[in-house]
């Protein structure tokens, strides 16, 4: 078949709810790969539709925050994707294997939005001006694609692999961190096996924030003042099957648990 | 291995430190290197240094994360020797002319008050031990050609030691939480690699309670006054001549290594 946004966005949905993975929807329709503006317009009516059928649209995450990783995707600027209340892990739920593919889990710096971040022209600065508190948390993130495997049109189509989110009790303000070396370590099992600082986001995880804003402005969108900001992945994400106990330990955030449920 | 083949991997590398030209995987010259016999190696390069009338100024301990554990095939650590020579000072310039293919890692070194000796070292005796912990950036390289290792040839060429800048602000034990102290590097302004403590052996404390377990039924005392470099945070990144390279941990300030542009000239 040949495909058009509209029916991509609608298989895309069609996988998630069936919990069916598939190959990158850039095999059969290559221009989908580099066709960004056309990706987002995927995401912004799956949303549409999210919000039609009663979720409840709390804030965005971000992705590709790396620059290696941008530089091996071909993009300069982080992805942006949409978080709703059915996205919502509370801590100490185990991990919703039944309705994902390959949960993976990864740690992230959360923010809470004080006041409305509207680009262009936002900085760092900017941007942490207009966070409310900062927390530790972690993203669940699952791929409608079979091993994670896609380009960046793809992956901005598929709501940047959004799947769950948990985040921890801890809540600094901004300007009493300094994100740029908050330490992360890594437990899966017991034992440590990864270890990162906020600078693995983009430097800072502020400068992310301020990408986000400034590259959302080009579709007219803010983000919006109470929304939570998932600032994209500062580890490798690890798989979280059933019996996996994964914990993210901050230096200042405290720390965030997740279990993949019994085996 | 015989005497007769340890004597002269000693000689080899004691050479190839010398005169900067690498040598072959010692596992190739000698196929049945053991562990043992590479620590052997090691000590007879220690004591020909120390009749060169060099001081040992402390001990650095290597292999301490999953990461590089599983790239050479092991499930513990190892150790070398750091000489008093090998210290550079922060933000001036140092000469790595002499050195093959030198690499910069980030660590939390310690600076012990107070002697320590296994075996049967606790953790609660290495913390006392402890007089206060310095950031630090270590400079390692290999005498083996491009770095080709496995775990006899690092241990017998000194852990593939190579110098250390430590940074000139003290912390003490109690102000932090080793395990959760991020590290951030940086190499000429852009990020190049982030860990935290705990990337090494769960706790860079673990380091240090094995290096005293391990080194004290050899004869050796790890004595007050020394410092124990206890492993990296993050990976480690090749540096050349006119790199700069600084390390940022939360809670313990920054260090910062710049590699000489131009070779002395003797």
């Amino acid at each position: 078949m040949a495909w058009d946004y509209d029916s991509v966005a609608a298989e895309l949905l069609a996988c998630e709810a069936e919990v069916r993975e598939r190959e990158p929807i850039s095999d059969e329709w290559p221009e989908l790969a580099n066709d960004i503006a056309g990706a987002y317009g995927i995401q912004d009516a799956n949303l549409q539709k999210r919000i039609e059928r009663g979720e409840k649209l709390i804030g965005v995450k971000l992705g590709l925050t790396s620059r290696a990783k941008q530089q091996r995707m071909g993009v300069d600027t982080p992805f942006v994707a949409w978080l709703t209340d059915q996205m919502i892990l509370p801590v100490g739920d185990p991990v919703p294997q039944a309705r994902l593919i390959h949960p993976r889990i990864e740690p992230e710096i959360v923010f809470v939005m004080k006041d409305r971040l509207e680009g262009p022209g936002v900085t760092a600065a900017q941007a942490m001006a207009a966070v409310g508190q900062v927390l530790g948390g972690g993203e669940v993130i699952d791929s409608r694609y079979r091993n994670f495997r896609f380009t960046a049109g793809d992956v901005i189509a598929d709501n940047a692999s959004s799947g769950a989110f948990s985040i921890g009790g801890v809540s600094v303000k901004p300007e009493d961190i300094e994100l740029g070396t908050e330490g992360i370590l890594v437990e899966v099992n017991g034992e440590i096996v990864d270890s990162s600082t906020g600078a693995a986001v983009q430097g800072h995880p502020g400068e992310a924030l301020a990408l986000a804003a400034n590259d959302l402005a080009k579709r007219g969108l803010a983000i919006e003042a109470g929304w939570i900001v998932l600032t994209g992945g500062i580890t490798d994400a690890y798989f979280a099957t059933p019996g996996t106990s994964i914990g993210f330990h901050f230096t200042n955030l405290g720390s965030v648990y997740f279990y993949g449920g019994d085996e | 291995m015989d005497s007769i083949s340890r004597t002269s991997a000693a000689e080899a590398l004691l050479e190839a430190n010398r005169s900067g030209v690498a040598i072959a995987p010692l596992r190739e010259t000698y196929p049945d290197l053991t562990i043992e016999d590479a620590y052997e190696i090691q000590m007879l390069t220690v004591r020909s240094w120390l009749a060169e009338g060099r001081e040992i100024g402390g001990y650095k301990v290597g292999l301490t994360s999953p990461a590089m554990q599983k790239q050479l095939g092991v499930n513990q650590p190892d150790f070398g020797h750091v000489f008093v020579d090998q210290f550079y000072l922060e933000n001036m310039p140092m000469d790595l002319s002499n050195h093959l293919l030198p690499r910069v890692e980030p660590e939390i070194a310690f600076v012990l008050k107070e002697d320590l000796r296994g075996p049967g070292v606790t953790v609660v005796d290495a913390i006392r031990a402890i007089d206060y912990v310095l950031p630090a950036l270590e400079v390692v390289d290999s005498r083996v050609r491009d770095w080709d290792i496995k775990i006899g040839d690092t241990i017998a060429d000194n852990a593939s030691g190579g110098g250390v800048v430590l940074g000139s602000t003290p912390t003490y034990l109690g102000d932090v939480d080793l395990r959760l102290v991020g590290c951030t590097m940086h190499k000429n302004g852009q990020v190049a690699g982030t860990g935290a403590g705990g990337a090494v052996l769960g706790s860079p404390i673990n380091a240090l309670v094995w290096l005293a377990n391990t080194v004290g039924p050899l004869g050796t005392t790890l004595e007050a006054g020394k410092v124990v470099l206890p492993g990296s945070v993050t990976k480690m990144i090749p540096v050349a001549p006119g790199d700069r390279v600084t390390a940022t941990f939360g809670g313990l300030g920054s260090v910062t290594a710049l590699i000489a542009n131009t070779p002395k000239e003797n």
